[in-house]
């Protein structure tokens, strides 16, 4: 926020100077900046699902004692729901470039539901489950990569919660649209990660 | 060289202490608040060091207690690392990279502030470790489980969680300031300044950066798991729980040996900048030079097992890793010849930053050599853990790195103080400083060959002849210091004012005056020639001539 003020400034100041075209867009180095950021975000998932991996083809009793694996349906629905939260998320932020703003609002919350209705379907198993985080490597991993996963879809919750209230500010996109859209391309992301997440736990079993 | 000429341009604002202090968002102030800040840190983990060479003068562990001896060097390589050598460069890369680039700041100011304000957070959170219920962590900088989860206390708040927590902030500043570096540097040249126009400090920092965003991430992850097993009973890295010790070490080294070529690499553009200028010549190869850099990011991420030859590692993965550490040494290699290829036949200048850049190719070259050694498996299974590899990497870490800061930091004094300082008190620093090196490292190399294990606060006395002269030497280093201060210090505040470009140099940065005001830049200037254009009759700006 305050460094979008200050950078705005800077695109006053070049703008007055008749400066070329790579020191105009502002916007695009806050983006840039944005997709660098998750690009790196995705080595700690891509390092925490290498490890899982090694555990997983290495060690000799992976299922911590009495434990038989995962259940796999509820998840697949909790899927199912993230998944296609991805699509109105896009849908909502097309209203939002034809410049219809119910439209967004009516969208973007309905991305939230899904994205809350994610995170109690992940609790509830949570609660189900017949074994910790301390049971094992199987049960470490689990915990790990599940609530891991879980913060950022909270995070993207919360984000699309602030550009929510943030719509209804006036002048609130005269600056442009980094906020809904860097928040859509992170909530992507998120569904992304998951379904590598998904195959990887429960359906490799 | 040092007088005033007519031309130079005088700053408006006069200067003023108190920005230092504060959360200014100006690329200048917070470059020299993380070099200052840094160098604090660097004199601390100094001390550590002799205090640990004051024990090594003899054999017996007469000085200190071997849990304190431990302590004590886990924080000299935690501290010298993450408070000295990075920090110091990101403020070389902030201070820099805007002026060389034509640009009035970098991408984000205000992240920029916040990053830096973290390393002293850092540097703090290290020192109160001393005083929690059994010390400091003792497991050496990386870590290693089993050892790194032995909690004697009990408490949840011991050593090593706060090295964890630290090394945590430690991170996330350098993955704020690695995203604002690059986008910098990609969005924000100046018009006319493309690719191939760009200084080859500019590249050498995107290099580095790059490897800060693919690698820090792995270090996180691992970071994370063992803290999990350290604080919450997790058993990732566990051996007795079923865990996989092993696997923390590939973590580590995936990200921590390339994070010697994002220490490494920025000094390589301090080099390849200051030989052109103390030699009058352009830079042998520019372009080569340029792209070697980007070679050396992409070839940094698959030589790590290096460090874990001894690791139970199977066969064919040595093999493939010790390929891939030699082919590392092609890009390096580059680099090196480019250097003695600007050196050679220039009319060099011997001043305080060519001395430096060029003791500090020499002893570069020398930690190539033993690099090169260590990289061959069975020469590397022979020395593993033992002061051959301290002695390599310090090489590396002081004679290279530290004098690339070193040399930097008086190439650019001028221009990041307005004033001149002074040069007996500088080649008096160096030759002390270079003394020192020789005297404290060479030794090690000896030691590692005999067999003397590193991290022992006690050894055979057969050993005690090489580390009485080592101790020597880390004194020596120690002394060397004072020069410096007292140059820096008293210059700052009452040298004489060096101009815009005291050294007759080629770069944006030496167009504007001393130090530069706030955004830098009056009018941005347009680039027309390549850098470097020593003893070319060419102007390197449309608009600002140089």
């Amino acid at each position: 926020m305050t460094s979008s003020e200050s950078a705005i400034d800077n695109v006053e100041l070049t703008r007055s100077l008749e400066i070329p075209a790579t020191h105009e867009h502002e916007e695009d180095n806050r983006m840039l900046g944005f997709i660098i950021f998750l690009l790196s975000e995705s080595v700690i998932f891509l390092s925490f699902f290498a490890g899982y991996i090694v555990y997983k083809t290495t060690m000799t009793d992976w299922l911590p004692a009495g434990i038989s694996g995962l259940e796999v349906r509820e998840p697949a629905i909790n899927t199912v729901v993230l998944v296609s939260s991805s699509f109105v998320i896009y849908i909502a932020e097309r209203f939002l470039h034809k410049e219809n703003l119910w439209g967004f609002r009516f969208f973007w919350l309905l991305t939230m539901a899904m994205g809350s209705y994610f995170l109690y379907g992940q609790a509830v198993e949570w609660m189900g489950l017949e074994f910790g985080f301390t049971s094992g490597v199987f049960g470490g991993t689990f915990f790990l990569l599940t609530g891991f996963h879980g913060l950022h879809v909270l995070t993207g919750v919360l984000l699309q919660a602030i550009m929510l209230i943030r719509s209804f500010l006036p002048n609130n996109y005269a600056g442009g649209q980094f906020g809904v859209e860097s928040t859509s391309l992170f909530w992507h992301f998120v569904d992304v990660i998951w379904i590598v997440l998904f195959i990887l736990i429960y359906v490799w079993q | 060289m040092t007088t005033t000429t007519p031309q130079d341009l005088i700053p408006k604002t006069p200067p003023n202490w108190r920005k230092y202090f504060s959360f200014s968002t100006d690329h200048k102030v917070i470059g020299i608040q993380y070099i200052v800040t840094a160098f604090f840190f660097f004199l601390l983990a100094g001390v550590f060091a002799m205090i640990m060479r004051g024990e090594l003068i003899t054999p017996e562990p007469d000085l200190l207690d071997r849990t304190v001896y431990n302590g004590l060097y886990t924080m000299h390589g935690t501290i010298m690392l993450f408070g000295w050598t990075f920090p110091v460069l990101s403020g070389f890369a902030n201070y820099l990279v805007p002026l060389m680039i034509g640009a009035r700041d970098m991408a984000f100011p205000r992240l920029n502030a916040v990053a830096f304000w973290m390393i002293p957070v850092v540097g703090i959170l290290l020192i109160l470790s001393f005083l929690v219920p059994g010390g400091p962590a003792q497991s050496g900088w990386w870590a290693y489980p089993p050892q790194s989860l032995q909690n004697p206390t009990g408490n949840l708040i011991n050593g090593q969680f706060i090295w964890l927590l630290a090394v945590a902030i430690s991170g996330v500043s350098s993955i704020m300031g690695a995203l604002n570096i690059v986008t910098t540097i990609i969005r924000m040249r100046a018009p006319g300044m493309g690719w191939f126009k760009t200084p080859a400090f500019v590249w050498t920092v995107l290099a580095a950066q790059l490897i800060q965003l693919y690698g820090l991430p792995a270090l996180t992850a691992g970071a994370v798991m063992l803290l999990c097993d350290l604080s919450v009973g997790t058993a990732f890295f566990d051996p007795a729980q079923g865990g996989n010790p092993v696997l923390f070490q590939h973590f580590f080294w995936f990200y921590s040996h390339p994070a010697v070529y994002v220490m490494v690499l920025p000094v390589f553009g301090i080099f390849s900048e200051v030989f052109p200028v103390y030699a009058r010549k352009p830079l042998f190869g520019y372009k080569i030079v340029a792209v070697s850099s980007l070679i050396i990011t992409g070839l940094s991420g698959i030589v790590w097992v290096h460090h874990m030859f001894a690791s139970g590692t199977p066969g064919w993965m040595r093999v493939v890793f010790m390929a891939s550490t030699m082919l590392i040494s092609v890009p390096t290699g580059i680099k090196v010849f480019a250097w003695v290829g600007t050196i050679w036949g220039g009319k060099l200048r011997l001043d305080t930053p060519m001395l430096f850049a060029m003791g500090g190719l020499i002893n570069f070259v020398f930690a190539g050599i033993t690099g090169i050694m260590l990289s061959s498996v069975p020469i590397d299974i022979h020395v593993n853990n033992t002061y051959f590899v301290v002695g390599h990497f310090h090489y590396v870490l002081y004679g290279t790195i530290t004098f690339g800061i070193y040399a930097g930091i008086y190439h650019w004094f001028p221009k990041m103080t307005g004033k001149m300082y002074y040069e007996g008190l500088g080649k008096l620093h160096f030759y002390l400083t270079f003394a020192g090196t020789a005297l404290n490292f060479l030794p090690m190399h000896p030691l590692g060959l005999m067999g003397m294990p590193r991290r022992v606060a006690s050894y055979d006395p057969e050993f005690a002849f090489w580390n009485v002269l080592a101790s020597l030497g880390g004194f020596l280093l120690g002394i060397s210091t004072i020069p410096f201060i007292l140059n820096m210090v008293s210059s700052w505040t009452s040298g004489k004012p060096a101009g815009n470009n005291p050294w007759k140099a080629i770069g944006l940065e030496w167009l504007i005056s001393s130090p530069p005001e706030h955004e830098n830049f009056e009018e941005i200037p347009v680039v027309v020639a390549e850098p470097y254009g020593y003893g070319k009759d060419e102007k390197l700006t449309e608009n600002m001539g140089g």
